[in-house]
C-alpha cells in the first residue's frame, strides 16, 4: 500500500519505504536531472546534478531516502542555476566537442545542457591532455569526455564480474583507468557485450564502426528532451536493493 | 501633428575569427527573413558590407575563437565598439574544431605542416613574415579574452535558432532556445 507521500515543488509524490527521493520522483513521472544515477545500479551521488532542497537544505535526491511529509524543491531558479554551474564545470574540465563526437544526440551530458539551456561553459577551459585508447578491436575509449560517474566501474564489477575499470588519482587529477598492466583495454577480458559497454552516459566507451550511423533527427534525444524520457529511468528490482 | 517616427535602426557588426564562416552561412539561412531584419538593423563591419573596421554598434556578433594575435585585436575592437557582444557558434563558445590542436605543441605542428611533412618542396620552412599575425599557443573561446553578453551554441546554430535569438533580443526579451533550437553540434 502506498499511503506515504512527500511533495516536490508542491506536487504530491507517493513512495514505498526504502525508495530514494529520485526513485519516487521518477516512478511518479517527475523528472529530476541526473548523470551518475542509473536505474539498475545503486546510487553513487557523485555528479550532484540531482541536487534538490529538502526542507530548505541541499541534498542529492538519488541518495536521500524518501520520508513522509518532506518538502522538496527541484525546479526552482536557484536550484536550476546551481545545476547549470555544475554542468558548466563538467564541460570545461574535459574536452567536450560535440560536433565531432559520435555520442552527440545520445549523450546525457549534452541533453541535460539543452534541458537546462546551458548556452556557454562560462568558466575557462582546462583543455586537458587525455590520449584515447583504441587498442581494443571492438571498442574505443575516449577519456576526453569522462565525467567520473563510475557507471562503467559499477557495471563491470557488479554485473560483468570483471573489474575492468577504476578511478585513479585524487582531486583534479582523478581519472578513469583500465585494469591491465599495460593500461590498455585490449589487454583485459572486456567485451562489447559487457554491461559496462552499455552504460556510459557520455562518449567515452564507444562501439567501433557504428559512429554517426544514425542521422541527425533520429538520435535518442532529437525528438524529445531528456525530461520527456523519464519512463526510461524508473527504478528496477536491482535498484530497489536486490543487487548488492 | 508629426508623422510617427520610425525607430532608428540598430547597428550590427559581424566577423569570423578562428571559424569557418559556417555560422555566417547559417545566418544567411534565415533566408527571406533577412529582408525583415534589414528593416530593423543596418550592418557595420561584416562580410556582407566588407567594411574593414567596426564603428560604434548596438550588437556585435563573433564567430570563431581566437587562434592568433589578430583575432585578439579584432575581438577587442568589437568589444570596445559594441554595446552587446554575442558569441555565435561552437568555436566562439569553447574553441571548437581549431581547439583540437590545444594538446599538441605549436612548434611541432607548424614544423610538421610546413617543414618536415612529406610532399613539400625542398627548403620549405615555417612562414615567419612579420606581416603574419602570431599564432597563439592555444586556441581559446572568446569569453576568455573579453566579456561576452550572449552565446548562441551550435555547429553551426541553425538559421531558425539565430533568428529566434536575435528577434528575442531586439524585442527586449531574454533570448530562449527551446528543444530542437539549442544544439551543441
Amino acid at each position: 500500500m502506498m499511503s506515504a507521500t512527500f511533495t516536490i515543488d508542491g506536487q504530491e509524490v507517493p513512495f514505498t519505504p526504502g525508495q530514494s527521493v529520485m526513485q519516487a520522483a521518477l516512478s511518479a513521472g517527475v523528472f529530476i536531472p541526473h548523470l551518475c544515477y542509473h536505474p539498475e545500479f545503486r546510487p553513487h551521488g557523485s555528479c550532484k546534478l540531482c541536487t534538490v532542497k529538502v526542507n530548505g537544505r541541499p541534498a542529492t535526491s538519488c541518495t536521500l531516502p524518501a520520508a513522509a511529509g518532506m518538502d522538496v524543491e527541484s525546479n526552482t531558479p536557484e536550484i536550476l542555476d546551481k545545476r547549470r554551474a555544475l554542468l558548466q564545470m563538467l564541460l570545461v574540465e574535459g574536452n567536450h566537442f560535440c560536433p565531432s563526437c559520435e555520442k552527440s544526440g545520445n549523450c546525457k551530458l549534452q541533453a541535460l545542457g539543452y534541458e537546462l539551456e546551458v548556452f556557454t561553459p562560462h568558466f575557462n577551459q582546462f583543455y586537458p591532455d587525455r590520449p584515447v585508447d583504441a587498442s581494443h578491436p571492438d571498442v574505443l575509449l575516449d577519456f576526453n569526455r569522462c565525467i567520473l560517474c563510475e557507471l562503467c566501474i559499477r557495471a563491470s564489477a557488479e554485473v560483468d564480474g570483471k573489474n575492468v575499470f577504476a578511478l585513479s588519482g585524487r582531486g583534479i587529477t582523478k581519472h578513469l583507468i583500465v585494469n591491465a598492466e599495460s593500461g590498455k583495454l585490449a589487454d583485459t577480458n572486456f567485451a562489447l557485450t559487457d554491461k559496462a559497454a552499455q552504460v556510459c552516459p557520455v562518449g567515452v566507451i564507444l562501439e567501433k564502426r557504428v559512429g554517426f550511423a544514425v542521422p541527425i533527427g533520429q538520435r535518442h534525444y532529437d525528438a524529445a528532451p531528456f525530461s520527456a524520457h523519464v519512463a526510461e529511468f524508473k527504478p528496477t528490482p536491482e535498484s530497489q536493493g536486490e543487487r548488492s | 501633428m508629426n508623422a510617427p517616427q520610425t525607430p532608428p535602426k540598430l547597428k550590427v557588426a559581424t566577423c569570423s575569427l578562428a571559424g569557418c564562416f559556417g555560422c555566417h552561412m547559417s545566418f544567411l539561412d534565415i533566408d527571406e527573413r533577412l529582408l525583415t531584419l534589414l528593416e530593423l538593423v543596418e550592418f557595420d563591419r561584416s562580410p556582407i558590407t566588407d567594411i574593414k573596421h567596426c564603428g560604434p554598434c548596438d550588437i556585435g556578433i563573433i564567430e570563431g575563437g581566437v587562434c592568433n594575435a589578430e583575432n585578439v585585436h579584432v575581438l577587442r575592437e568589437f568589444r570596445a565598439n559594441c554595446r552587446i557582444l554575442i558569441a555565435l557558434g561552437a568555436c566562439a563558445i569553447n574553441g571548437g574544431l581549431p581547439a583540437q590542436r590545444n594538446h599538441l605543441d605549436l612548434r611541432n605542428i607548424l614544423e610538421a605542416i610546413y617543414a618536415t611533412d612529406t610532399g613539400l618542396a625542398s627548403g620549405t620552412q615555417v612562414p615567419n613574415d612579420p606581416e603574419l599575425p602570431l599564432t597563439l599557443n592555444q586556441v581559446h573561446p572568446i569569453h576568455e579574452v573579453v566579456k561576452i553578453d550572449y552565446f548562441i551554441p551550435g555547429c553551426p546554430p541553425s538559421g531558425d535558432a539565430i533568428w529566434k535569438f536575435l528577434t528575442d533580443l531586439v524585442a527586449g526579451q531574454t533570448p530562449h532556445l527551446g528543444h530542437g533550437l539549442i544544439h551543441y553540434d
